[in-house]
């Protein structure tokens, strides 16, 4: 037994260095470089404190970055939310061309966010793109618009793209949710005389609630941590309309080249992403219900 | 009956919403640049294949596919290996150790790479790596280690400790017991994990970003935004770029779609 233990460690070993090395250790790294004034090429750099703390926080294009994050994330949860339950209620029966539809919802999933934003630049392109040619044909050409170009509804329209690639995939978790539901408690609640809507809300709703959490809670983080699809499309601007904190982190390093800023930057993303984590665990946990 | 469809009426929107675009884009991409600025909405006339051959004969695409495939399948093969095997250990020693090194990589999965970019970064140009696609797939293996673990993890503990410690009792030992008998049964997860892994890593664009600079070293997505630059807007050659890049993701999710939807499914729940 105590040979196999030793093997079992050296099980460990390969994968868990490099993991160490590459992951852990450099993330270590950026804590402490969070504390410095490095412009990230110099050889040399000083401690500057909680410095870049104080600044980050008093940062206008950091505020306007989370208040965009905020919304970004509110609407894409909203919108993704009841899309993606209406889809799962309607496409619940494994009927042929159910499955069928099911698999072309959930296509866009597999596809790279950067191609799902070049996609969208051709559909959202003011004067080529579909959607003003096609309002324009159908004689709406007045409600065209510049759509990711403009101040006011870029950020909505990169949401929209947001939930059009990633709504398929929380269908299918609701689907997984609704299909977990015992056929007995339908049958008992139709036998009771309830309707259809009475039905939804005793039976279906309840049941459903640990998948609603699942999906809310998945699509809080994922929309908090995009980065692919804005940087594709617009990113960040016009004019900050699209900033979010990971492009804000992006910008600072890369081409304001503020390594110590932006290291700061990353660490507040992250204490705001352990909280919603945290909170996501939290209610996964309290949601739990038996039947 | 006006219920029923209404149902209809959503769903068969929906489906547009989804198809239009992607018609459009395969459609565009069959166009000579002309065609596409005096008839954006048009059937292609003449449908032409030369598109395909402008970026594959100008442009080093050839090169930029086959760098995908060299990443993308280094990076899930030994992503499988040494994941599974840290998964595997995780389960035979289970106690106090388990959670240990469990807790290790769970630590790992709260991170996300856009708050490891600059560290990532600065230790792969210190390291020589930067440029350098060995660099990349080791990188990515490291980045992904925490979520395929996770994943593993969950998938291994449908095995039966009885099986594996009778197999021990009988001198098997520790290695033909893993590759023996915990990796042929555990092959469905693997496979979901594989499929989960080769969406990630062909479709990243973060870890590339910051490793790779020289031309001739691009994945398909850093090369899809050089043709942004390239083309603003001759949308016939960017679509095509495309594509082309989601074409081998689009095979395997016609052949293994249960695969993928577990795998996706278990990926994103978890991460």
């Amino acid at each position: 037994m105590s040979h196999n233990r030793s093997v079992l460690w050296l099980f460990l070993l390969p994968g868990t260095l490099l993991y160490l090395a590459l992951f852990m250790v450099p993330t270590l790294y950026g804590l402490f470089y969070s504390f410095t004034d490095w412009d990230g090429i110099s050889p040399s750099y000083q401690l500057v404190g909680l410095n870049n703390y104080a600044k980050t926080l008093h940062n206008i294009v950091f505020q306007k970055a989370l208040w965009n994050n905020t919304k970004f994330m509110l609407a894409v949860v909203i919108a993704q939310t009841v899309i993606s339950l209406a889809l799962a209620l309607l496409l619940v029966k494994n009927k042929k061309i159910n499955v069928f539809l099911r698999a072309l919802y959930f296509f866009p999933t597999i596809l790279s966010s950067v191609a799902v934003g070049l996609i969208w630049s051709f559909m959202y392109d003011p004067s080529l793109g579909l959607i003003n040619t096609l309002l324009k044909e159908i004689g709406l050409g007045a409600y065209g618009q510049n759509w990711i170009g403009g101040v006011k509804i870029a950020l909505y329209a990169i949401a929209g793209v947001q939930v059009w690639a990633h709504a398929g995939q929380m269908m299918i978790v609701f689907v997984a949710g609704l299909h977990a539901i015992p056929e007995e408690l339908y049958e008992a609640a139709r036998i009771d005389g309830g309707n259809r809507f009475q039905i939804f809300r005793k039976v279906t709703w309840p049941l459903l609630a640990p998948s609603a959490t699942i999906v809310i809670a998945y699509t809080t983080i994922q929309s908090f941590k995009a980065f692919d699809l804005i940087f594709t499309m617009t990113d960040g601007g016009p004019n900050y309309a699209t900033e979010i904190l990971t492009t804000y982190i992006y910008h600072t390093a890369f081409a304001n080249y503020s390594f110590g800023m932006a290291s700061a930057g990353s660490v507040l993303f992250l204490i705001l992403l352990s909280v919603l984590t945290i909170l996501q665990f939290k209610a996964l946990r309290a949601d739990r219900v038996s039947y | 009956m006006g219920m029923k469809w209404f149902g209809r009426l959503i769903l068969g929107l929906y489906a547009l919403l989804i198809a239009a675009p992607l018609y459009f884009v395969v459609v565009s991409s069959f166009k000579m640049t002309q065609r596409f600025f005096a008839s954006p909405l048009g059937w292609p006339k003449p449908f032409t294949f030369g598109n395909f051959e402008g970026i594959f004969k100008g442009q080093t695409m050839g090169k930029y596919f086959f760098n995908s495939v060299e990443v993308t399948l280094g990076t899930v093969v030994i992503e499988l290996a040494l994941g599974s095997l840290i998964a595997y250990a995780i389960f035979r020693f289970g106690g106090l150790i388990a959670k240990l090194v469990f807790g290790i990589f769970l630590a790992g999965l709260i991170v996300p790479s856009q708050v490891n970019m600059l560290p990532i970064y600065s230790l792969t140009h210190k390291l020589g790596w930067s440029d350098d696609l060995y660099g990349l797939v080791l990188v990515s293996v490291a980045m992904l280690m925490p979520l395929t673990v996770f994943m593993l993890k969950g998938f291994m503990q449908v095995l039966n400790k009885e099986i594996l410690e009778a197999g021990s009792i009988d001198g098997a030992s520790e290695w033909k017991l893993y590759a023996r008998i915990a990796l042929p049964l555990s092959a469905p997860s693997l496979a979901a994990t594989a499929t989960f892994l080769f969406v990630m890593v062909w479709n990243d664009l973060l870890i590339p970003m910051l490793l790779i600079n020289s031309k001739s070293k691009l994945t398909l997505p850093l090369a899809m935004l050089q043709f942004r630059g390239e083309y603003m807007t001759d949308y016939p050659m960017l679509l095509t770029g495309v594509v082309i890049t989601a074409v081998p993701m689009v095979v395997m999710f016609l052949f293994l779609q249960r695969y993928f939807v577990a795998g996706v499914m278990a990926g994103s729940l978890k991460g």
